[in-house]
Parts: structure tokens; C-alpha cells; sequence
């Protein structure tokens, strides 16, 4: 296609935008609304899963050693401990450091003058790789000759990993949802644009353009739309997303969880909302015309 | 050339054909007018020609292009090669006269060099040169026809269809533009006029198809309107 003729059809296309004012408004308000709604949704289903990896990171498993077993013999588990899939690190705590720890979690520690360490259990602390094969990794380390008993929290494991799914559930469903409202509207906001413009249309379809030439200007008026809504909604998210993350980290949530900050997570969300900003236009636009190409 | 040999038509729903064996052969350089009633299948003969429908038997060629076997993607091209004229001009009316008829030249791709030089030449052709930065709602029916003939003889076509070109105007306009569609016949191109107009046609002396119940009932070459209403 020759420079000449693309330049006519993005003026062509920007045309559009301009000689329907109040509809393309209304358009770019929608689909900035839109995905307002998604990326809320996409903010927080983010910050669940950064919250979950943060907590699968301190999740432990407690494997005691065998009363039995002298100091040196409870040592030399650790290799065996490492052999087990899914274990990321392992911690080898003696009963000194065990009572030690434990004293300090009491203000007062005079109540344990009377007790020594061996009242403890030699023991390690198994961080795991995959929080969702916690019960497979107990099992493995109770198997392990010398391991005396497992502490695994599993039920707690099992409570992350369903909000996890729940918010990735909810928030694709939600996703898919608000893209089809998105093309749908595009779709009828270019499609009023052909109805009052089908005498052009056939006039150009009787003086021999092809489609591709008839579609374009429209397919441009809708990426042109969707650009736009997409970047006022984006700027809009950043706005509404500082205002609440200062809001909670002000507030004694902050003690709870840790919010991400937009920054870190500024240019995927500025990609994907470009790229669905695109792809609704133009997809609304290609819809909205196709129509009219059958004859 | 435009040549048509036993081409029935028959709408999709409809029980009997539209157009019944209907064969005649239009040569290159060549001016008929093709005139019937309401509801003879003229209509029909132009959608035809200009591939809007597809005939449901016979054989029917439009400058080299064979329209029952030719590819959907094709039409563009087959129609690169006509200009088309209707009775409401169907002009774009937040278009300028030159706008009007560049605008049949940007969307076939002819560059901008191009289109400054054709354009003026087209105006001037059909006496609008001085209206060219005019809207067509500031002219008159006869000038909004002839925008229309402009925008149509803009692309060199090799055979002008108009359909009922002068349906909107009164006598003197429309002997106006029939007498400037034989200047542009006159000058190669080839042209079919569709009408019902009796008087009209029997001021030139043009060959005439007739056509009536979807048959062709008579074609001379006198110019006599031979098909009595």
C-alpha cells in the first residue's frame, strides 16, 4: 500500500473519531471503564499471589529428630532431608538454640528456670519449593529413618492455595466478561458510525475499493478509541491505586500484609492495557464493519 | 463490451425468475438505452452488470470479466472498470464537488499527482469547474448529476451505467445530461442508460433494449422506443 494512500486512511479514521464527538466520548469512556474494573480486579488478584508467595516463602515444615539419636547421628540427616523433592532449604536447630528461641518468645523468662534444654527435641526447619505438595513432603520426611515426628501446618497451606484460585477464578472470569462488554461496545459505537455512513460506504464498494480499504478507516477509528480509553484508564488505575495503597499503608493494615507499589508493576500494566486497548478497537471496528462488505 | 447469452435470474425465496433468458451483446463504444416498466428487470440487469447479484443461469461477460465464474474478491476490479450513475446522484454531502470526485480516485489508489491533474479535467468535462469547492446541497439537481457523471467518468471507465439518471430533473436539465453522456460516448466510452423516459429517448436516435416481464421484447437500432407502456 502506497504512503499516500495510508495517510488518507488514518485521516480517514481520524475523521471518524472527530465528526462523531458525544459517541466516540462515550466509547472511550466505556472501555476506560472497563478496564478500570479489570485491572482493579488484576491489582488485587496480584498482590493476593505476591502475598501467598511471601507466605509460601516463611512456610516451614518442623521435622524433630529422633530422642534416640546423639548430636552428630541428628547431623547427618540433613542429607538425607535435602535428597526429598520439593525441599528449597533445611535448617539444622539444636536444643540449646530451640530453647533458646523459645524462652524469647516470653517476656518472662525466669518461669523457665527450672527447665533445660533437653526437655526439647533436636530438630529442622524444612522450607519448601511448592506449597501445594506440603502434605507429600510430610509424609516423605516421616519416612526418613531418625525422624521422630513432622509439625506441617497443612491446613493452613491448603487455605492459601484456595483464595489463591478463588481470585484467579473470579478475576479471569471477570477479565472475559468486561472484554466482551468492551468489543461489544466498540462494535455498536463504529457500527452507528457505518450506518451513517453507508452511503459513502457504497459508493466506495461501487467504485471498486476493496475491503480492505473500506475496513481500514473504521479499524483505525477503533484503535484510535481504544488507545485512548486505554490510556485514561490507565492513568486513572494509577491515581485510584496510590490513593488506596497510601490509605491501607497508613492504616494499621499495614501490619498485616504488604501492598506492591504501582511502580513495580507499572510497565506490564501500561502493555497490557495498550495492547487490550488495541486489540478491542480494532477488533470492534473490524467487527462493526464487516457487514457491510458482503456485497 | 457487455455481452449477455440466455441469463436468467431468480431471487433466493422467489418461485419464478426475474430475469427469463435474456441474451444481447453492448460493443465497446457502443450507446443503448434499456427501457421497460417497473418491475421489467432492469433493476435486476444492473445489479447484474455491476455484480451486486450473480445470475442463476446463462453467461454473462463484462469487459473480459466472466461474472459467474469470477471470484468475490475479483469484484473491485470489475468495477474499476464501470461508472455507475443513479437517479438520486448519491453524492457525499459533507463533500466539496472536487472531494466528491477525488474521492473515487483515493479509494482505487491513484496517487495524489494524479488526482490533482484528472479531477479539474473531469469538472471542466462536464462544465463544473467553477463549483468545485462547492457543497452539493448549494447545487442544483442538474449540477448534482453532473458532479455525479464527473465522479464516475473519473477512473477512465470503459462503460458508464446510468440508472434513471434523469428520474430527479425536469426536461431541460435531463436533455442536458443526456446530451453530455453522448459527449462522453462520443469520446470512447461506452454507455448504458436506463429510463423509462419515452420523450427523452426518442430525442436520440440510439439503439433500445425493451424489456418486460423480465424478457427482452424488442432491441433496435432506430432509436424508436419501441416497447409501448
Amino acid at each position: 500500500m502506497k504512503i499516500n494512500r495510508i495517510g488518507y486512511l488514518f485521516k480517514e479514521g481520524l475523521r471518524g473519531v472527530f465528526s462523531h464527538g458525544f459517541r466516540s466520548f462515550a466509547s472511550v469512556t466505556v472501555i476506560a471503564a472497563c478496564l478500570i474494573i479489570m485491572g482493579s480486579f488484576a491489582l488485587v488478584a496480584v498482590n493476593v499471589d505476591n502475598l501467598i508467595d511471601e507466605m509460601e516463602k516463611e512456610s516451614q515444615i518442623l521435622a524433630f529428630v529422633d530422642d534416640s539419636l546423639s548430636d552428630d547421628d541428628a547431623l547427618l540427616l540433613e542429607g538425607a532431608i535435602r535428597s526429598i523433592s520439593n525441599v528449597r532449604e533445611v535448617r539444622f536447630i539444636d536444643r540449646e538454640e530451640a530453647f533458646e528461641n523459645y524462652k524469647a518468645s516470653y517476656d518472662d523468662s525466669t518461669i523457665f528456670e527450672d527447665l533445660d534444654a533437653s526437655v526439647l527435641r533436636n530438630r529442622y526447619v524444612v522450607y519448601l519449593s511448592d506449597i501445594t505438595l506440603m502434605k507429600q513432603t510430610d509424609q516423605a520426611l516421616r519416612a526418613v529413618p531418625g525422624i521422630a515426628d513432622v509439625n506441617s501446618q497443612i491446613s493452613i497451606a491448603n487455605g492459601f492455595i484456595t483464595l489463591r484460585n478463588v481470585v484467579s477464578v473470579v478475576t479471569a472470569i471477570l477479565i472475559v466478561i468486561l472484554l466482551v462488554v468492551s468489543v461489544f461496545m466498540m462494535s455498536n459505537t463504529i457500527k452507528l458510525a457505518t450506518f451513517t455512513r453507508r452511503e459513502e460506504i457504497a459508493i466506495m464498494r461501487m467504485v471498486g475499493a476493496n475491503n480492505g480499504f473500506i475496513r481500514f478507516p473504521f479499524v483505525v477509528e477503533g484503535l484510535i478509541l481504544g488507545l485512548l480509553g486505554a490510556g485514561i484508564g490507565f492513568v486513572l488505575e494509577w491515581g485510584v491505586y496510590n490513593f488506596i495503597t497510601n490509605r491501607i499503608m497508613n492504616s494499621i493494615a499495614a501490619n498485616l500484609f504488604r501492598v506492591m507499589p504501582f511502580s513495580s508493576i507499572m510497565t506490564p500494566m501500561l502493555i497490557v492495557y495498550l495492547a487490550v486497548g488495541v486489540l478491542v478497537g480494532a477488533f470492534g471496528g473490524a467487527i462493526a464493519i464487516r457487514n457491510y462488505l458482503k456485497v | 463490451m457487455v455481452e449477455l447469452t440466455d441469463v436468467k435470474v431468480r431471487y433466493p425465496g422467489s418461485k419464478k425468475d426475474a430475469i427469463k433468458g435474456v441474451s444481447f451483446t453492448l460493443e465497446d463504444g457502443e450507446f443503448a438505452f434499456l427501457v421497460g416498466p417497473s418491475g421489467s428487470g432492469k433493476s435486476t440487469i444492473i445489479k447484474l452488470l455491476t455484480g451486486e447479484i450473480r445470475a442463476s443461469g446463462g453467461k454473462i461477460k463484462v469487459n473480459d470479466f466472466d461474472l459467474r465464474a469470477m471470484k468475490r474478491r475479483q469484484l473491485p476490479k470489475l468495477r474499476r472498470t464501470l461508472g455507475v450513475i443513479f437517479q438520486d446522484f448519491r453524492l457525499i454531502e459533507d463533500m466539496t464537488v472536487y472531494d466528491n470526485v477525488a474521492f473515487a480516485m483515493r479509494v482505487v489508489g491513484a496517487p495524489n499527482r494524479e488526482i490533482r491533474k484528472q479531477v479539474p479535467y473531469v469538472l471542466d468535462l462536464v462544465d463544473l469547474a467553477d463549483c468545485r469547492d462547492r457543497l452539493p446541497r448549494e447545487l442544483s439537481g442538474g449540477e448534482q448529476q453532473r458532479v455525479a457523471i464527473a465522479r464516475a467518468l473519473v477512473n477512465s471507465p470503459k462503460l458508464i451505467i446510468a440508472d434513471e439518471p434523469t428520474g430527479n430533473l425536469d426536461p431541460a436539465k435531463s436533455l442536458e445530461i443526456m446530451l453530455l453522456l453522448q459527449k462522453i460516448n462520443e469520446m470512447g466510452t461506452t454507455v448504458l442508460v436506463v429510463t423509462h423516459e419515452k420523450e427523452l429517448v426518442n430525442a436520440f436516435d440510439k439503439r433500445v433494449m425493451a424489456l418486460s416481464g423480465g424478457m427482452l421484447i424488442s432491441d433496435g437500432m432506430d432509436g424508436y422506443y419501441g416497447y409501448e407502456n
